[in-house]
């Protein structure tokens, strides 16, 4: 086994000799050697961390099947001739899963004959807090799997007086220990060469299982052809759970529980305490306390301002201005300019092509990926804060002053986040709650976000409050317009709670929902590990959520472009000759053609036909034809509406608010009422109509199961108010 | 860890729910068997020393300091209830 002196030779010619070596003694190992190795530890024990310093930007996520949790891997290049893929689990407090995303670990490492199976394991523990982080390592090291231990954040151990002998230590538990200090880079490069290096199993036990559980253990042992007692027993725990066992497995691990009527709570408790007494002996020999106790550690010092009754709520409300505010204002610079970019390039290729499939490429496929690409900025300023906010230790705060609020209505504390960005953009909104650890509580955090109003939303809110709602002062110093676009603010947010709510009573969840969680100290972030969130963040919603947007752009695109027979051929020139004979200016002529075509389009022939379902809310087939062109995100309605009333493109506000109040019903009265613009308000407020959003949902939960439930429940909510607006109010 | 009534007589023993904020006490069993699993992973281990930290703003959660780790642990007020303490 390697020891400590090893390590400090020098990088080149030892470790690669050791590799060398190792690769002779390996069994064929198929086209790629590439050693696999998984990354295991508590939740803040400086993993994340350690695994941004293996891979740096190497890194890929994909999914594991079945769970929301994203399967990173990266490559880490061990020694110049020996690289690993290295797999970064979960944080886990023990091999006993609590949530379904910690399932993955025991599906990874129960499986020795899964081709992902990793040649061995590292561990990470906080080494100011070894007694608890080793109850994981010695869960592992018993199921008999090779182990490097490493042994990070010495820096913060030794802060708190805490002196380890690691050749003790290592002495103790039989496996490789590495000093480390990850955030920093420290120990790294002695853990990459032991890494490089053949693990063999360490052959210390920690936990015997008592002698009344081994009949059924050898069962378990003999049945499946398994090596070792500890793993048997945990087929026991976990029979149910685990994804590679077949009915028939279950089945007979069912029938020797019974038999043996085997109490797994009882015999979890007891394993748990004897690994605590068992880790309590080994600490006694290769750890030291010296207790500096003189002040109050700074990080209690800090929680005295930062949770107080008054000034936390008021940091915190501060700190959500700053996010909302990066999100909603610094965003629209760089928004902006991919926006006239995509814009520049559309019009480079428009003048000097032409063509049907010059016009797929330029409004189809270039319009649907500017619809992506606007999204990085907002992304990429609220996961910077988000990652600072994680890193620091404040997120844990968030949680702890909003949970008791946001727990009546079925949220966490760290749904704040999610619902305060989502004023801003859902997009971002939703990709946020991936920081909620309950599978229950980020669903609903999830389904509820767009109901919060969007920027999106504000040019339809404008439009149509410009309309029906006069510009007069209220109470001196309020707008009546002003006043209005806040109530659909608090609409969009009671729908949001309420909603959440409902859900709350109606999801079902066989997980036990605890708040029991560690309290991080406050630490200053790591610039390289917030760069490399945000980067992973872009990545995964760019390569992920942006293949359905292009998609549904296209398939917006061809509806808006294309109608039955050629009826676009002959509406033009229809046109075309009305506007000849009435000598129209050659502006005017392609404002009417475009009109015209959309009107005999497919988008348009849906809007026909949806009107009779949208009269009662009184809307008519133009509103039709905008509430689908709306689909590729809300401000389109606007553009939409100025097409149909054939306005022209480059109209401002102004003129398509003129052009609405110009609008005549049959009987020659103004088209657009009071009730007929609140009704098609209210419906904007509710209604699921973005693309983008459902295709982050589908990417979040990983189905098409939630993006579904949700366009139809916001698209039914949106329906039954604007319903009951329009025949109330008409 | 048998079913009891809530409502005990005033010589039940107390819980980290009862712990006034600084106050000490030692832990002495867990009441609810399936919690048990989770505190025990988080290092609430009959026989250590709890304090009571801090309380949120709004009385609940709670954060509690464990042992002579140095390690905060924040649990809910219903949760601290089923960590009973020693008299």
């Amino acid at each position: 086994m390697a020891r400590v002196a090893l390590i400090t030779d020098p990088a080149g010619t030892a470790a690669s000799a050791v590799a060398l070596e190792s690769r002779g003694d390996f069994p064929p190992r198929g086209p790629r050697e590439l050693t696999r190795i998984a990354l295991i530890g508590n939740p803040n024990s400086g993993k994340s961390s350690l695994f941004n310093q293996l891979t740096g930007l190497n890194q890929k996520v994909g999914n594991f099947p079945g769970v929301t949790v994203d399967r990173k891997t990266g490559i880490s290049q061990l020694t110049p001739q020996h690289r690993a893929e290295i797999i970064d689990l979960p944080g886990t407090y023990s091999l006993y899963p609590k949530s379904l995303d910690e399932k993955v670990i025991t599906d990874l490492l129960y499986d020795r004959a899964s081709e992902q199976f990793p040649d061995f394991v590292v561990v990470t523990v906080d080494s100011s807090n070894l007694r608890r982080n080793l109850l994981l390592f010695t869960q592992l090291a018993d199921l008999g799997l090779p182990i490097v231990l490493a042994l990070n954040m010495m820096d913060v151990a030794e802060q708190h007086g805490v002196k380890i002998d690691v050749p003790a230590l290592q002495q103790e538990l039989g496996v490789p220990v590495i000093p480390m200090n990850a955030r920093k880079g420290i120990g790294v490069a002695a853990l990459k060469i032991v890494m490089a290096q053949q693990m063999s199993a360490s052959t210390e036990r920690f936990y015997e299982p008592t002698e009344a559980l081994l009949p059924m253990i050898r069962q378990i042992r003999y049945y499946f052809n398994l090596h070792n007692d500890y793993l048997a027993l945990h087929y026991a725990h976990q029979f149910r759970q685990i994804n590679f066992l077949t009915a028939d497995d279950r089945a007979y691990i069912g029938e020797l529980v019974q038999q043996y009527d085997f109490q797994p709570t009882p015999q979890q408790a007891q394993e748990t305490i004897a690994r605590y007494a068992r880790i309590n002996a080994i600490l006694l020999n290769a750890v030291t306390v010296t207790r500096t106790e003189k002040n109050e550690p700074y990080s209690n010092r800090l929680d005295k301002v930062l949770t107080h009754t008054v000034w936390g709520y008021l940091i915190f409300f501060g700190v959500l201005f700053l996010m909302f505010q990066a999100v909603f204002a610094w965003a629209s610079y760089p928004m902006e300019l991919i926006d006239q970019g995509v814009a520049w390039i559309n019009g480079l290729i428009q003048t000097n092509f032409h063509g049907p499939l010059i016009n797929l490429l330029t409004e189809g496929i270039l319009a649907g990926l500017g619809g992506v690409l606007i999204f990085i900025p907002q992304i990429a300023l609220l996961f910077a804060f988000i990652a600072v906010l994680e890193e620091t230790g404040y997120m844990a705060r968030v949680t702890f002053m909003m949970d008791r609020i946001m727990r009546k209505f079925g949220l966490n504390g760290k749904s704040v986040v999610p619902l305060i960005s989502g004023v801003a953009c859902a997009v971002p909104a939703i990709m946020s709650a991936r920081t909620i650890e309950n599978w229950k509580d980020r669903i609903i955090t999830i389904f509820v976000t767009p109901l919060m109003s969007c920027s999106a939303r504000i040019p339809v809110y404008t439009v149509l409050i410009g309309l029906v709602v006069p510009d007069v002062p209220v109470l001196g110093i309020f707008n009546l317009r002003g006043i209005a676009l806040m109530g659909l603010y608090l609409l969009g947010f009671f729908a949001a709670i309420f909603s959440a709510l409902a859900l709350k009573l109606l999801l079902r969840t066989q997980e036990r929902s605890y708040f029991i969680m560690e309290f991080p100290v406050y630490r200053w972030p790591r610039w390289k590990n917030v760069g490399i969130t945000i980067v992973e963040k872009v990545k995964t919603f760019v390569f992920q959520a942006g293949k359905v947007i292009v998609a549904i752009s296209v398939i917006l695109w061809v509806l808006a472009s294309y109608g039955p027979g050629n009826a676009l051929e002959q509406a033009e020139a229809r046109v075309r000759a009305t506007a000849a004979a009435q000598q129209l200016s050659q502006r005017e002529t392609e404002t009417r053609v475009a009109s015209e075509k959309l009107e005999n389009s497919y988008a348009g022939l849906f809007g026909r036909t949806l009107e009779p379902a949208i009269r009662p809310l009184g809307f008519d087939w133009k509103i039709g034809i905008a509430l689908i062109t709306s689909f590729a995100a809300r401000e389109v309605f606007v553009g939409t509406i100025s097409t149909i009333y054939s306005v022209g493109q480059d109209a401002d506000m102004r003129t398509v608010q003129q052009k609405l109040a110009a609008e005549k019903d049959d009987n020659g009265q103004p088209f657009f009422t009071p009730a007929r613009a609140f009704s098609l308000l209210v419906f904007y407020v509710f209604a699921m109509q973005c693309m983008s959003t459902l295709a982050v949902v589908y990417r979040e939960t990983k189905g098409w199961k939630w993006p579904l439930l949700q366009l139809l429940y916001m698209t039914g909510l949106a329906y039954v108010s604007s319903l009951v607006v329009y025949q109330v109010f008409k | 860890m048998s079913n009891r009534s809530t409502h005990l007589p005033s010589d039940a023993p107390r819980s980290v729910k009862d712990l006034r904020l600084g106050e000490s006490g030692t832990i002495c069993c867990l009441e609810d068997p399936e919690m048990a699993l989770k505190l025990l992973e988080m290092g609430c281990i009959p026989g250590t020393q709890v304090r009571l930290n801090s309380r949120a703003p709004l009385g609940c959660p709670i954060t509690l300091v464990l042992g002579d780790d140095d390690y905060t642990l924040s649990l809910r007020v219903s949760e601290a209830a089923t960590i009973l303490l020693k008299a």
